[in-house]
């Protein structure tokens, strides 16, 4: 068999096939249901009540999605320049730890100027871990994904480190967790007495602020140029190295924003569980949303609602909660399968 | 001074290769994709899922040679979900291979829940044990090390020398590397690249599996979460070190694991007992970026790692 590009597809084929993707997955979901002793048939009514059924729930899916938001974009602007961002994760945490820095009252500032002195802050400190492997790639030569990866193990293990040292709270009964933030160095929330907080907005923002970047600066069309044909671009012109770097620094305070909402919005202080793979999860949310910032939101918001509504539905139901990760394993093969046959036909020898 | 006498210790070198042995089978693993031309990033999910399906199957109360069996095939399937959809559809290997690992991984812990739903400690296996080579292993040092070991750490040496056999002195070998050099002379001599690809993946797949399988019929005896715990990626970065080469990845699989053990060792010095444990642990990893970065100028990458296949196309 070989593949042969569809001139023009049909608004029926683009249509069908990611939605068939989605079918296939609730019915790997629905069957895993019923081997764990559930009903097959309750499953996606029971994820979609969980994830969107209350204000509640609906709320829960907002506050899982903003984290989501800002590591998909990091992963979606190195992919598209072809920097394999695998260490989101890691530049989530260097967020977190600048953030419970200088803000837990090293710095007595008001409101207005302190948030964003933590959250510039915090991007360059996610920034710099990608710097390095960023670095390591276009002086060396050496394969960012691996490098990356390795690092999420080695910063994980940098806080724990921290967590037991400098940042332990003295307060925290031995636990190995941060100091609470001051009151001044909190997200407030965006509507008084919903629990979500600003961090959502600040996400919002940054999806429409890297959509401008890509569509609308010279920055933007030397990444798309970079990730399309790295040959190319250099006879071109255009400086392939910087233009890594430059994405490496965007991509790495991208991350590192997640880690700086979810400790100033969400939590207040940090300890290693802060992040339940945010990082490789935002992997697929850019993935599903072909990379596009603006997407980023939608299927952000898609992956928050399995996450939350598969969490409900295994506690209603009895499914170990691992049904989630399956669900979007599946989703993500399924989906990169079917946009790439929208585009191309099977032909048979 | 403590250092020299741990070095010189025969039960150190033990411990080595021994935490060499299943960073030997996934290495040979993911070399032999690698040298396919397919970037296997499904490795990590595929060692979960092969440390569970031997430890579960010898757990059922079949024997250890069937675990490993089982092991195999699982890792089998997932290489070739993985196979089908990089080959012949050309998909991103990255995304495929971290899609893979996240799959593989939480299927696992969805079976694991499954099975022992009421389980907080998860209980032990009757594990490989170690069966000393006559003669062999009363030599001094030596002996101990690489002769008092578990059938398993035998089996992960005799793959190395097989499959060094096979890459350079086959048929098979010669089409398999082609594959990854030079997929379109492989095509004119009328074979299939595809199902070369194909092959390669599953096989190494297989590998991935029965050196996560290791972990639980030859190491910890027992089976729980985040086991594996980054060795698929390290196994990744040996393959660069090892320049693509059965022979030098093993040296450096050894090398990793010696290091390895002697952090465990200092830890416990007094030296160690200043030094935050983190910084310990942190080693392995720090030491695999540090390996990338002295090969990577050396190293000589199969010309279509990564570079899909698709006949007809020039």
């Amino acid at each position: 068999m070989r593949l042969e590009p569809i001139a023009n597809p049909t608004v029926t084929r683009t249509l069908s096939l990611p939605l068939l993707a989605l079918t296939v997955t609730v019915f790997v979901a629905s069957f895993l249901a019923m081997l764990a002793g559930a009903n097959p048939f309750s499953v996606l009514g029971l994820i979609i009540d969980g994830a969107v059924g209350s204000k509640f729930a609906a709320l829960e899916t907002l506050n899982r999605a903003t984290p989501l938001i800002f590591t998909g974009l990091a992963v979606a602007v190195a992919f598209r320049a072809r920097l394999w961002n695998i260490g989101a994760e890691a530049q989530l945490y260097a967020g977190a730890v600048l953030t419970v820095l200088l803000g837990t009252g090293a710095l007595a500032w008001p409101s207005g100027l302190l948030l964003p002195t933590i959250a510039i802050c915090a991007m360059f400190a996610g920034a710099l871990v990608l710097l390095l492997p960023a670095y390591l790639k276009t002086r060396f030569g050496v394969d960012e994904v691996v490098t990356t990866l390795l690092f999420n193990f080695v910063v994980l293990l940098l806080v724990s480190m921290l967590l037991e040292g400098v940042l332990k709270d003295p307060m925290g009964m031995g636990w190995p967790k941060s100091a609470r933030l001051i009151p001044e160095a909190r997200l407030p929330r965006i509507v008084e007495g919903l629990r979500l907080h600003w961090g959502f907005g600040l996400a919002i923002v940054s999806a429409a602020v890297v959509w401008m970047i890509q569509t609308r600066t010279t920055l933007g069309y030397e990444m798309r140029a970079v990730g399309l044909n790295q040959k190319a671009a250099q006879f071109a012109g255009i400086p392939v190295n910087t233009v890594l770097i430059k994405t490496a620094l965007l991509s790495g305070g991208l991350a590192a924003l997640a880690g700086f909402s979810e400790v100033a919005g969400l939590k207040g202080n940090l300890t290693l569980d802060l992040s339940p793979g945010f990082g490789y999860t935002g992997i697929i949310v850019a993935m599903l949303a072909f990379l596009n910032p603006i997407g980023v939101v939608v299927s952000a918001l898609f992956v928050a609602g399995i996450f939350v509504g598969a969490d409900s539905m295994s506690r209603a139901a009895g499914v170990p909660t691992y049904i989630a990760d399956i669900m979007l394993a599946t989703a993500l093969l399924l989906m990169v399968l079917a946009i790439m046959l929208t585009r191309f036909r099977i032909v048979r020898e | 001074m403590e250092i020299l006498d741990i070095l010189i210790s025969a039960s150190f070198w033990t411990a080595a290769i021994r935490i060499a042995s299943p960073l030997i089978f996934a290495t040979m693993g993911e070399l032999i994709c690698e040298r396919a031309g397919v970037l296997n990033l499904g490795i990590e999910g595929i060692m979960v899922v092969g440390a569970f399906a031997g430890w579960m199957t010898v757990y059922s109360g079949y024997g250890l040679w069937t675990g490993v069996g089982v092991a195999m095939l699982s890792g089998m399937l997932f290489g070739l979900m993985h196979g089908i959809l990089t080959v012949p559809f050309g998909l991103s290997q990255h995304v495929v291979g971290l899609g893979i690992t996240l799959l593989a991984t939480s299927l696992t812990y969805f079976s694991y829940r499954l099975a022992l739903p009421e389980v907080t400690s998860p209980p032990k296996i009757e594990a490989f044990q170690p069966l000393p080579i006559p003669i062999l292993s009363e030599i001094p040092v030596i002996g101990p090390a690489l002769f008092t070991q578990t059938p398993l750490t035998y089996l992960a040496f005799v793959l190395v020398l097989v499959l060094s056999l096979v890459l350079y002195r086959t048929p098979v070998g010669l089409a398999l590397r082609a594959a990854g050099e030079n997929p379109s002379a492989v095509d004119a001599q009328g074979l299939s690249v595809s199902g070369i690809r194909i092959g390669a993946v599953m096989v190494g797949s297989g590998l991935m599996a029965v050196g996560g399988a290791f972990l639980t019929m030859s190491a910890f005896n027992s089976f729980f979460f985040e086991m594996v715990n980054g060795r698929g990626w390290i196994c990744i970065a040996l393959v660069v070190f090892g320049a693509w080469k059965p022979s030098k990845a093993l040296l450096g699989a050894i090398l990793f694991a010696a290091f390895d053990a002697l952090q465990i060792r200092i830890q416990q010095t007094p030296l160690g007992a200043n030094v935050p444990y983190q910084v310990f642990l942190m080693m392995p990893y720090l030491l695999s970026i540090l390996a990338l970065v002295v090969m990577s100028r050396r190293a000589e990458v199969p010309a279509a790692l990564m570079v899909a296949f698709n006949k007809g196309e020039r």
